[in-house]
């Protein structure tokens, strides 16, 4: 299992890269993935270019650490996590997270549960450019939520 | 001679982030903390030291500011060992995906 994290400038080519996953394992009966996009207008303002920071040395240990605690928590076979960093422009893509495994409902569970603690635990951070000037995006109480609800509650799908 | 009961200057390298590396106009200094016993030095010291200095650190690292901190890499809480020589990073609340 190869549990890949990759932080680039580059852009990735989804379907490629879900191929890639998958390739050569035929217990695979489910792939979820999820791609993160710039979107154009937050709260309020148009987006002309957003830029990607992150804290090198320590992203890839916090996401190759989320993905060992999915893999925990989760029956998968393998995991994907691409991230962006430096300019991007609206619909580019930012961020991937791919998971497969033998059901959908263990791969739609670990993709999200990847995505939800992303957001709230790996150092990256967004600056928008707008017509008003440029502004750090601020962190939404939402997706502090969304990562509690998986530290408190306990993983329902069955494993027998 | 025991050196850890001995208050000296211990150095850290200080890591400052994206929006705090703006407000700070700096991504990192080398910190030198006085009147801490090496055995002893936390997180919590290390923010009332920048704090101290009053101005944008002041208000940056107000009680109630929403700033984490990794040390080495890995995120801790305040009471967390900090030892010479640390790298101690503060960030603003993480906004990827």
């Amino acid at each position: 299992m190869s549990m890949a994290v990759r932080v680039q400038t580059a852009d990735f080519e989804v379907g490629g890269e879900l191929a890639a996953l998958r390739a050569g394992d035929a217990r695979v009966g489910a792939v979820v993935s999820f791609v993160g996009t710039v979107r154009d207008l937050n709260a309020d303002a148009r987006v002309t270019e957003m830029t990607l920071e992150h804290y090198p040395g320590m992203t890839e240990q916090a996401l190759d650490a989320i993905v060992a605690e999915a893999k925990g928590r989760f029956d998968i076979y393998d995991a994907l996590v691409i991230h962006r960093v430096g300019p991007l422009a609206p619909a580019d893509q930012i961020v991937l997270v791919a998971v497969t495994s033998a059901h959908r409902g263990e791969a739609f569970d670990a993709c999200r549960f990847i995505i939800d603690y992303l957001k709230t635990e790996a150092p990256f951070w967004k600056k928008e450019q707008t017509p008003q000037g440029a502004r750090w995006v601020d962190a939404r109480a939402s997706d502090d939520e969304a990562a509690a609800r998986w530290r408190d509650t306990k993983h329902t799908t069955s494993k027998a | 001679m025991n050196d850890t009961a001995t208050p000296a200057t211990l150095t850290v390298q200080v890591v400052y982030l994206a929006r705090l590396r703006e407000a700070f106009g700096a991504s990192s200094e080398r910190l030198p903390l006085q009147g801490i016993s090496a055995d002893a030095l936390t997180v919590a010291d290390v923010l009332a030291a920048l704090a101290s200095r009053g101005g944008v650190f002041a208000t940056e690292l107000a009680a109630g500011r929403a700033v984490r901190v990794a040390v080495n890499h890995a995120l801790v809480s305040l009471d967390a060992r900090v030892r010479a020589g640390d790298e101690v990073a503060l960030l603003p609340p993480v906004t990827g995906g």
